[in-house]
């Protein structure tokens, strides 16, 4: 059997952006350069190795989708050229919800009934991290999050993920298909080659009107307005580690 | 019974003694009933439910209610998620909010899905809450969040009847304790909760006699400039044991392999604010500082003048940690002999 794997990604500033506010309290997005998520990067590098492991039993197909406008064409691009098969867009430049996402994700997991979902862990920009546990109960999948290890047994029935969990590793086994989100330590992403680069040019991408995927509710969450953290006054500079102690001594700490 | 007015605060899986953030968690319950005239109540799941719920009981809830089945016996999201929403069926609420944690972080979007409700994850501070008209289910909550690793806030409106949020534990305080609140056990007639296409094979975690990371007072972190198990990670445990802090570590440390993930601070990781953060050889990238910068009290010590971490430091000492050290960890041992 052929395994199919769907990467959902997002189109994020880049992670050393430094983001500014613009005066009404929105994102100032002037100058901000883009990427795929890290964590999603992740997963695409994962999904890449899952399909390159199932080559001796019928090989795969790895389709990465996104929710958005135009504007993510360059972030398919870069899942393409890594290794990515094909893409799909569902196209809108509405500013959706994490329930809305996950309800456009569940109709493209309808059409393509894939496998496996596999997506970061959360966005590097709203770092909600909602849309792969939402997405999983909306098809009433198992769900395995913030892997550090996936690993595909039975020729592609069952999945054993190493999660990291808050004390320490958990192991869990997934028939599938399910969701798998993406964490840190999963793996190192490739680099695009030159070749992967200009093959992705003509890789076939869709796009999907937003309409095509029905009623995705309307939109329950929505940021207001972003703000500077408030500021920390400066801290001091001691000489020595008896000054540190007094210092220390002062707050009542040591 | 629950009304519109009335928040509930989840605690699962529930341990025994209770984690400090889900006293926490209900500081929000309790701040939030009180913008909305309304009680708080909380419901404990898990095997460790009932030990639990004794020590809930004070923190001024309504009630606290418990509820165990054998498919919680072992935590999985589709069961906790199956669990909460059964415990819901018949009770109505304004907000459901739980301390984030690994759990919490993927099974509250499930619970969401299941009561067709909007969720703002790991907020800072609930701003406002209100229900303009019950009947049409027309309302709203806004919360502040942090973004961007930590380096901007942002204002989250959840719209409807119901708001669903996971809290970052260390910006609250649990409640003053007061007369214990009544326990109230609830059973499930639900034969399962599992998900017939999961299953739970191990948990493992580092034995360790110092303080769990979330629980501590002090946390003593090491970073990349303590160069491993075998040179200044040895110097960090002392000072730890000596302080009786929780061992934090970066992430650069982890991915070497000289620590276990559990232990790491920042953005993948844990989230902390404890009164004393004391970073060695910690360089304070991004995402580091996302997991600490609130803490009360922050001490750097790194050879590198330039490093980030200075920025974000109360007290910084630019020296060599393996020369520092071993020299603070002398001098604290003295001054607690002559004390």
């Amino acid at each position: 059997m052929s395994l199919k794997l769907l990467v959902p990604i997002k189109r994020t500033p880049h992670r050393d952006s430094r983001i500014r506010i613009a005066a009404d309290g929105a994102l100032d997005t002037a100058n901000l350069k883009y990427e795929v998520n890290p964590f999603d990067e992740l997963a695409v590098e994962e999904a890449l190795r899952i399909k390159e492991s199932a080559e001796p039993f019928g090989g795969g197909e790895l389709v990465v989708v996104t929710v958005g406008g135009e504007a993510c064409h360059q972030q398919i691009l870069a899942a393409l050229a890594m290794g990515a098969d094909r893409a799909l867009r569902v196209d809108t430049d509405e500013p959706l919800d994490s329930a809305q996402i996950a309800r456009c994700l569940a109709v493209v997991v309808e059409r393509e009934s894939p496998d496996l979902v596999l997506t970061g862990k959360l966005a590097y920009d709203d770092e909600n991290g909602q849309v792969p546990a939402m997405l999983a109960e909306m098809l009433d999948w198992p769900q395995a999050t913030q892997a550090s290890s996936v690993e595909i047994l039975d020729g592609g029935k069952r999945a054993r993920v190493v999660c990291e969990v808050d004390s320490g590793l958990d192991e869990v086994e997934l028939e599938l298909p399910a969701v798998i989100t993406a964490d840190l330590r999963l793996n190192e992403p490739r680099y695009a080659s030159l070749p992967g680069i200009m093959r992705a040019k003509r890789k076939p991408l869709d796009v999907m009107p937003l309409a095509d995927a029905g009623d995705i509710g309307g939109g329950r969450a929505r940021v207001l307005s972003y703000r500077e953290l408030p500021p920390k006054p400066a801290g001091v500079r001691v000489e020595s580690v008896d000054e540190l102690i007094g210092k220390l001594q002062e707050r009542k700490l040591l | 019974m629950a009304e519109h007015s009335d928040i509930l605060i989840v605690i699962g899986p529930a341990s025994s003694p209770v984690k400090k953030g889900d006293l926490a968690a209900l500081g929000l319950g309790k701040a939030a009933s009180e913008k909305t005239g309304g009680a708080f109540d909380a419901l404990v799941l898990g095997p460790h439910a009932a030990e639990a719920a004794a020590e809930v009981a004070p923190h001024g809830a309504r009630t606290v209610f418990t509820l165990d089945h054998p498919d919680l016996a072992t935590y999985t999201a589709e069961a906790y998620a199956r669990a909460a929403h059964a415990f819901l069926d018949g009770r109505t609420y304004r907000l459901i909010a739980a301390a984030t944690s690994s759990s919490t972080r993927e099974y509250l979007p499930r619970l969401a899905v299941r009561l067709d409700a909007p969720m703002a994850s790991d907020v800072l501070a609930l701003d406002d809450i209100a229900l303009d008209d019950v009947a049409a289910g027309d309302g709203t909550a806004t919360f502040t969040r942090a973004v961007f690793v930590g380096n901007l806030l942002s204002t989250v409106e959840l719209s409807g009847a119901l708001a669903i949020a996971t809290c970052r534990a260390s910006e609250f305080d649990p409640p003053e304790t007061g007369a214990a609140s009544p326990v109230e056990a609830v059973a499930l007639s639900d034969a399962s909760l599992a998900h017939p296409r999961k299953k739970f094979v191990s948990t493992s975690q580092a034995k360790t006699e110092r303080p769990e990371l979330t629980e501590a007072e002090v946390v003593v972190t090491a970073g990349r400039g303590t160069k491993g198990p075998d040179k200044g990670i040895p110097l960090a445990e002392e000072l730890a044991d000596l302080l009786g802090a929780a061992l934090g570590s970066t992430r650069a440390v982890v991915d070497a392999g000289w620590l276990p993930n559990e232990f790491q601070v920042g953005q993948t990781g844990k989230i902390i604010a404890p009164k004393l953060y004391i970073a060695i050889g910690v360089s304070g990238a991004i995402q580091h500082l996302a997991g600490m910068r609130n803490s009360k009290t922050i001490v750097a010590i790194n050879k590198d003048p330039e490093a980030p971490i200075f920025e974000v430091a109360d007290f910084g000492l630019v020296a060599d940690l393996f020369e520092a050290v071993p020299e603070l960890i002398a001098k604290v041992r003295e001054l607690r002999r002559e004390a």
